[in-house]
C-alpha cells in the first residue's frame, strides 16, 4: 500500500514537472526569438531614425539575421503554453490559429523580399524595405499580444 | 400604520424628485448662442477629427485607410458592466447624426447629452471632450458633414443592473464630469497649453492611461494622473506614460514623437493592441502637434505604475 502511494506520488510529481518544464520551455523560446528579432530589427530602425549612420551591409545581415530566427517561430505557441512565464500572447492566438498564421506568413514574405533584393544602396532604399519589414510588428501585435506592464 | 406608509411614500417620491433633479442632462448655455451661427472649418475639424480618435470606435475595428472614415460604428467594448455597441456617427439622416443640429452636436460632445435628453455613457470619453472650445467643436461638426453617410442601423447596449439605468449617470456625471486641467501650466507657454490640449482634452490619453478612482468605476485619479492600470475592457494592462522610471522616464521628447509617428519604442518594440488605432492617428497630425504632446508628457509629475 505505501509502494503504491509512493509510486503514484512519484508519478504524478514527475509528470507534473516534465508538464511545467514543457510549459516554461516555449514561453521562454518564444520570448528570446522575439527579443532577438526586436534587436536586429532595430539595428536598422536606429538607422532609419537617424540615431546611427547608414551601413547596407550591416542592415542586410540584420534582415538576415530576423530571418534565421524567425523560421519556424510560429512552432513556439503550442497548445498548453497560453499562459504562465509572464506571456503576453494573446489566447486569440489559440482561438484563431489562422489568422495569427498568415500574420507570421505575410512577415516571412515581406522579409524575404528585404533579404532578396540585397545590401540596400542607400538609406532611401532601406527606409523602403525597413517599412514593409516592420509594419508586421503591429500588424500581428495588434490582435495577438496583450501588455502586460 | 396608514400614516407610516404615507410617510415611506413622502420620502420615497421625495427621495427620487431629488435624484432626478440632480440627474437632469446638461444642455450648452444659452449665452454660448451666437457661436452657432459662425462657420466652421474641414479642414480645421480634420485635425480635430484625428486628434479626437473618433474612426477608433466609430469605424469598423480594424479598418485601413479610407475605411477609417465610415463612421458607421459597429464596433462593440466589451469591459466589466457590459457591451457597449459604439453608435453610427456618419451623417447619414436616418441611422447617423445627419439629421442632427450643430447644438445637438455640442450637447453630446460637451455634456454627454443625447438630442432627445439622455445621458450617454462615458464609454463615449464627453469627460475629456468637455474642455473642447465651441470652435473646434464647429470645426469638427462641419469636417464629419463631409464624410460619407453610412447605413449602419444601431444596436443598443447590453448592460448589466444598475449599470443600464442610463439617468444614473447623472449622479456619475456630477461627481466625475467636471473638467479641472491637471497641469497647471499657466498661459504663457503657448506650445506647452496645446500639448495640454492635445493630450488632456482631444486625445483624452487620460481615459486609458490613468487609473480610475472609486474601484474602477468613477471618473480619472488625477493624482496618478497618466501612470497605467488595467485595460478597460479587461485584458492586461495599459502603460505607464509619465516621466517615471517605470513608465517613459527613459524617452527622449524624439522618442515619443517617433514612436507616435511610426509605432516603435525607442527599443524597436512596436506598439500594440487598441493603441495601434491610436497611435495611426496620432501619425496624421502635423509633427508640431506631436512634439507639443512629446513636451506635455515629459512635463508631467513622474509617477510610479501602481
Amino acid at each position: 500500500m505505501l509502494k503504491r502511494t509512493l509510486t503514484t506520488a512519484i508519478v504524478s510529481t514527475s509528470v507534473l514537472i516534465s508538464v511545467s518544464i514543457a510549459q516554461a520551455g516555449p514561453i521562454e523560446d518564444r520570448k528570446a526569438k522575439m527579443k532577438e528579432v526586436g534587436k536586429n530589427l532595430g539595428i536598422i530602425g536606429k538607422m532609419v531614425k537617424g540615431e546611427t549612420a547608414f551601413d547596407g551591409v550591416a542592415a542586410l545581415a540584420a534582415y538576415n539575421a530576423m530571418g534565421a530566427v524567425g523560421t519556424g517561430f510560429g512552432e513556439f505557441f503550442p497548445v498548453g503554453s497560453e499562459t504562465g512565464g509572464e506571456t503576453t500572447a494573446s489566447p486569440k492566438i489559440w482561438s484563431d490559429p489562422a489568422g495569427f498564421e498568415a500574420k507570421g506568413k505575410q512577415f516571412g514574405v515581406d522579409l524575404g523580399v528585404a533579404i532578396q533584393a540585397g545590401t540596400p544602396s542607400d538609406l532611401a532604399a532601406l527606409k523602403v524595405s525597413f517599412g514593409s519589414v516592420a509594419k508586421n510588428c503591429k500588424a500581428c501585435h495588434t490582435d495577438y499580444r496583450i501588455k502586460k506592464e | 400604520m396608514k400614516r407610516l406608509a404615507i410617510g415611506l411614500l413622502a420620502v420615497a417620491i421625495l427621495g427620487f424628485s431629488v435624484f432626478w433633479w440632480l440627474t437632469i442632462p446638461k444642455a450648452i448655455d444659452s449665452t454660448v448662442k451666437d457661436w452657432i451661427s459662425k462657420s466652421g472649418d474641414p479642414i480645421l475639424g480634420e485635425t480635430i477629427f484625428w486628434a479626437g480618435g473618433c474612426a477608433s470606435c466609430h469605424a469598423v475595428k480594424g479598418a485601413k485607410g479610407k475605411d477609417k472614415l465610415k463612421l458607421g460604428g459597429n464596433h462593440s467594448l466589451v469591459t466589466p458592466v457590459g457591451t457597449f455597441n459604439v453608435p453610427n456617427i456618419s451623417p447619414d439622416r436616418e441611422n447617423g447624426i445627419g439629421a442632427w443640429s450643430v447644438e445637438d452636436f455640442a450637447n453630446a460632445m460637451l455634456h454627454g447629452t443625447s438630442p432627445d435628453g439622455k445621458h450617454y455613457y462615458p464609454a463615449f470619453p464627453y469627460t475629456s471632450y468637455s474642455s473642447m472650445n465651441y470652435d473646434d467643436v464647429k470645426h469638427l461638426w462641419t469636417y464629419i458633414q463631409t464624410l460619407e453617410p453610412v447605413k449602419t442601423q444601431n444596436k443598443p447596449h447590453d448592460l448589466t443592473f444598475p449599470f443600464n439605468i442610463s439617468r444614473g449617470l447623472g449622479l456619475w456625471k456630477l461627481a466625475f464630469k467636471e473638467y479641472q486641467p491637471v497641469l497647471n501650466v499657466g498661459n504663457t507657454d503657448n506650445f506647452l497649453q496645446r500639448g495640454q490640449y492635445l493630450v488632456e482634452t482631444l486625445g483624452h490619453c487620460g481615459e486609458c492611461h490613468t487609473p480610475r478612482a472609486s474601484l474602477g468605476y468613477g471618473g480619472g485619479n488625477t493624482s496618478r494622473w497618466l501612470s497605467g492600470g488595467p485595460a478597460p475592457e479587461g485584458n492586461g494592462k495599459i502603460p505607464n506614460i509619465t516621466p517615471h522610471e517605470t513608465g517613459i522616464g527613459s524617452w527622449s521628447e524624439a522618442d515619443i514623437v517617433y514612436y507616435l509617428e511610426s509605432g516603435f519604442t525607442p527599443d524597436f518594440d512596436s506598439v500594440g493592441g487598441s493603441m495601434t488605432s491610436v497611435q495611426e492617428n496620432m501619425a496624421k497630425l502635423p509633427k508640431s502637434d506631436l512634439e507639443a504632446v512629446a513636451k506635455y508628457l515629459k512635463t508631467i509629475p513622474a509617477v510610479a505604475l501602481n
